[in-house]
């Protein structure tokens, strides 16, 4: 049978558990006998019959071991079975509710026609749109009490409506119900146990019952149409078990790609093309599509990382953003004068967002700067200049808040500007930044490339969207070197001293590939041999000593930096520093030649070349022999004046 | 796509994700159909490889045959196979079945004490050695910090709240009140020092959809879960002093999948065959938070 996620929101005794137990009670849904063992039970201790204790007492049963389980019950209407998910009302329990509202297609936000709109209603309303779950139905709750009057539901409709529109998430509808009563939620015959007919009391309502209404709603099917994208989620090699393909692993979150296809790593735009789909216990596939997970080999062994973006190859790559696209603005501080409403009028209006008219071209976007749309649940605010994990699909990389735009209560979304940090429960429009270019895509789009978590320390903070690119003029390495050069404590002696008195440039020079270490000693022997200075210093001393506190993905950058760090001390003292890495990409590189300036980085990459635009210093291919290595480098450091040539 | 489809391509992804993310990650195995469709799923992940170590914790009083099952595909298959025991317990016999103890102290004992030892690596593990073919004493003991799981959100109670990573601290607790948030697909998988994660890639799988899987994918089960002829089978797989066949003639998956669709088990919990669920009220909630899976 048909099934579809569905999840019940809105602000505390506004309704919920009595349209749940309705719901259960009026599609026939509840375990025999339970409707009238409960009603006994009340009638028993003479109190009123409540839907709401429906729930309770399945509460019960479920933990007696029962299949029925109240976080997830079932329902089931002539069309599908429908699965409610658990969302609590309370605000301390938020990141329940949006656990379970992201996990389900569509919502049911109900708010009390009496007290109307209240601030979770709003603050609900805001987090399904930032989920970005695109079937809405607004059920004004309670109409009993305000004796079925129309101009109360119009109040309400038009009061939440308007709140709505900030954001631009539009509703399928609001219906007037009354779920004690049974008002409106089944349509008449349908369900034999329905209290409700067409209802006789609100006559002024011609619209449809509730569950017509999400019968109505329709599957969101995989986004096949769009153009490809797969986020890699790692790179499989399973030698130890004699198995030597090279698998590129993910899920496709959109489109789809044949076998002989050429396609595009993003952000390095490294390219390849697709031999061959793996898979365990199925049959031969030449195309994969959206939603399945697969594996592919391609035709050259490139070097790729998990969180790059695989996108289909097309002639002319760089042209064809849709016109959703980028907010190509020279910097931000321009974007700072943008009102925070802009993001609703660039377009996530979910409904029409994933729109069939992208063109199959559209390339992802990439960069270091880009401008979101963030909802804060962490304990401790968000503050400027502190170092916070991005998740973005499969993408790990560390962030900066760059600048605070905006910052919105979420009940309320009063807009406050000049903050200078991101509180918890508050929605905040703000730029990011990272050290590495990452590849992404905004929201209204792409929803696997163009949505993203936060970590601060061990937890997700946040939750946020993609709205805007943004170019920058200075990266973050080179804000953060600055910084760093204007409070160097300098001593009395010049590098340029240490160099003449060394006979030799300070350098660092990095090797890269599988014999980056053997090559990186080989040469700092050959210069001490000749009388020079210099030290080689490889990942394993950097990662036990001044790196023992590294751990996890995170870490990779700091390592990184750490590097850098090193490179700049050492060519401060003016030494010839030597490093090797089994692989480093241009944007590792990137950092590694800001942290060592003034001073100049050589890149000399061993065997394969794993590097996409940077141009080796030198390349030793694999068949080299020692002998001939120690050659290329004596040329490579004469030519770059690093020694003087009579020296080697 | 297909439902199915739909719950593999989550688990798979859950997989990947787990083995992504945590470098000591290690996967339950119960022999039972749950933990079997789990380490099906990971082969799917994989492409035909489980690339880590299988922990299966024996009671001494699982039915034999789930043992000769257990090492038949660790070898056919190349698994890791890592086996924890309480030894001290069962050598004391302070166990319920030697009439020490009841239900639930026993189960506290031979499960969840064997498996929280077991993953921290402070009792001895046995690991299969493919050479010899036999259980040896492993001399690797770093605790596991990723465990994957095959626990179901339709089970029981507790079971319901589960997330897919799931953090407990370092007495192993689970504290259900205060659970990260999960927004889309991106899971909590930064944990501090001394804590550890469970995954549950099978969450939104129902008992059902285990056995429709089994039948599409045509996975090995193992046979007591199938009438051998006297109109009884196994529905759930546990120690069999305390889990009681039920009355049912399925001899084939099929047959089994139509009994839970629409036969005699569609209204009745799977667990109603295992006693120690019956006999602590719906306290499992406290085993489980005690690493009981």
């Amino acid at each position: 049978m048909e099934q579809m996620n569905i999840v019940i929101v809105g602000h505390v005794d506004h309704g919920k558990s009595t349209l749940i137990g309705r719901l259960l009670a009026d599609t026939g849904s509840l375990p025999e006998g339970k409707l009238e063992q409960v009603r006994q039970n009340c009638a028993r201790n003479a109190k009123p019959f409540e839907y709401a204790f429906l729930l309770d007492a399945l509460k019960d049963e479920q933990s007696q071991g029962i299949t029925i389980d109240a976080a997830r019950c079932f329902f089931n209407t002539a069309k599908r079975r429908y699965i409610i998910i658990d969302a609590p009302g309370h605000i301390e329990f938020l990141k329940n509710m949006i656990t379970g509202a992201s996990r389900a297609e569509a919502a049911l936000l109900l708010i009390d026609a009496h007290e109307g709109v209240q601030e979770n209603s709003k603050r609900h309303g805001y987090m399904l749109h930032l989920l970005g779950i695109r079937h809405v139905v607004v059920l004004v709750n309670k109409m009993d009490l305000v004796n079925y009057d129309e101009a109360a539901f119009l109040k309400v409709k038009t009061d939440y409506q308007a709140f709505l529109a900030q954001f631009g998430l539009v509703p399928a509808a609001f219906v007037p119900i009354a779920a004690r009563e049974g008002e409106n939620l089944a349509q008449w015959g349908s369900f034999p146990l329905a209290g409700s007919a067409e209802s006789a009391r609100m006559p002024w309502y011609t619209g449809k019952s509730v569950l017509d209404h999400i019968d109505d709603f329709v599957h969101i099917e995989d986004n096949t149409t769009l153009p490809f994208r797969m986020p890699v989620q790692d790179i499989y090699k399973f030698t130890a078990a004699k198995d030597d393909r090279r698998i590129v692993a993910g899920t496709i979150s959109s489109g789809s790609v044949c076998v002989g296809d050429e396609v595009v790593f993003y952000p390095s735009q490294k390219r390849s093309r697709i031999k061959s789909i793996e898979g365990f216990n199925q049959p031969e596939r030449r195309t994969a599509v959206a939603g399945m997970p697969v594996g592919f080999t391609l035709e050259t062994q490139i070097y790729i990382r998990p969180g790059d973006l695989m996108v289909k190859a097309y002639p002319s790559d760089d042209v064809g953003r849709s016109s959703s696209g980028a907010e190509s603005l020279p910097s931000p501080s321009i974007v700072a004068s943008i009102p925070a409403a802009l993001s609703s009028s660039s377009g996530i209006e979910r409904a029409s967002a994933l729109s069939l008219s992208l063109p199959l071209n559209v390339v992802p976007l990439s960069g270091t700067t880009f401008k979101v749309s963030l909802f804060w649940l962490g304990r401790t605010p968000m503050v400027l200049g502190k170092a916070y994990k991005l998740k973005l699909a499969t993408t790990r990389v560390t962030v900066y808040l760059k600048e605070i735009l905006s910052v919105m209560d979420a009940s309320e979304l009063q807009i406050e500007k000049n903050r200078r940090e991101v509180r918890r429960h508050e929605v905040a429009e703000c730029v990011l930044e990272t050290l590495k270019p990452l590849a992404y895509d905004l929201a209204v789009d792409f929803e696997d490339t163009g949505r993203f978590v936060i970590v601060d320390g061990y937890e997700i903070a946040a939750g946020g969207i993609v709205v805007g690119q943004l170019a920058t003029e200075t990266s973050a390495v080179q804000t953060y070197k600055a910084q760093r050069d204007a409070s160097w404590e300098k001593g009395l002696v010049e590098v340029q001293t240490r160099q003449v008195m060394l006979g030799q440039r300070a350098r660092a020079i990095v090797f890269v590939g599988e014999r980056s270490s053997e090559m990186g000693k080989l040469l700092e022997k050959h210069l001490i041999e000749n009388g020079r200075l210099a030290y080689y210093l490889g990942r394993a001393s950097v990662l036990s000593g001044l790196g023992a506190d590294y751990a996890g993905t995170l870490a990779r950058e700091e390592f990184i930096r750490r590097l850098g760090e090193l490179a700049h001390v050492f060519t401060d003292a003016g030494l010839i520093f030597i490093t090797s890495m089994y692989e480093f990409d241009d944007a590792e590189l990137d950092i590694l030649t800001v942290l060592s300036q003034p001073f100049e980085i050589l890149v000399v990459t061993c065997g394969l070349n794993p590097l996409s635009q940077r141009v080796p210093d030198a390349q030793i291919e694999d068949e080299v022999t020692l002998e001939e290595a120690k050659g290329i480098l004596t040329r490579l450091l004469a030519d770059r004046e690093v020694v003087p040539e009579y020296f080697l | 796509m297909a439902h199915l489809d739909k719950l593999e391509a989550q688990s798979v992804y859950i997989f990947r994700e787990a083995y992504k993310d945590f470098k000591q990650l290690c996967m339950l195995w119960s022999i039972g159909k749950d933990s079997t469709v789990l380490l099906w799923l990971a082969r799917k992940a994989f492409f035909g490889h489980v690339p880590f170590p299988l922990v299966h914790i024996d009671t001494s009083y699982k039915v034999p045959e789930m043992i000769t099952y257990r090492d038949k595909f660790a070898l056919e298959w190349n698994l890791n196979l890592v086996v924890g025991q309480n030894e001290a317990a069962l050598k004391a016999k302070e166990t319920f079945p030697d009439g020490k103890i009841d239900r639930i102290a026993c189960c506290k004992a031979l499960k969840a004490n064997a498996l929280k030892h077991t993953l921290s690596g402070e009792w001895p593990r046995k690991r299969m050695n493919h050479e010899t073919r036999a259980l040896e004493y492993d001399t690797h003991t770093d605790p596991y910090t990723g465990v994957i799981v095959g626990a179901r959100a339709d089970e029981e109670g507790s079971r319901s709240k589960e997330r897919y990573f799931s953090p407990r601290d370092k007495q192993s607790d689970w504290d259900v009140g205060d659970q990260p948030p999960e927004f889309w697909n991106q899971f909590k998988t930064d944990f501090a020092p001394g804590t550890h994660v469970r995954i549950h890639p099978l969450l939104d799988w129902t008992e059902l959809n285990i056995w429709e899987y089994i039948a599409r994918e045509n996975i090995p089960i193992i046979s007591l879960y199938f009438d051998q002829g006297e109109g009884k089978r196994y529905r759930s797989l546990g120690c069999y002093p305390c889990t009681t066949p039920v009355e049912s003639t399925a001899t084939t998956v099929a047959e089994i999948v139509t009994e839970l669709k629409s036969g005699k088990f569609a209204n009745i919990a799977e667990r109603s065959g295992r006693a120690q669920d019956k006999e602590d009220g719906g306290g499992l909630e406290s085993l489980r938070r005690e690493g009981y899976m």
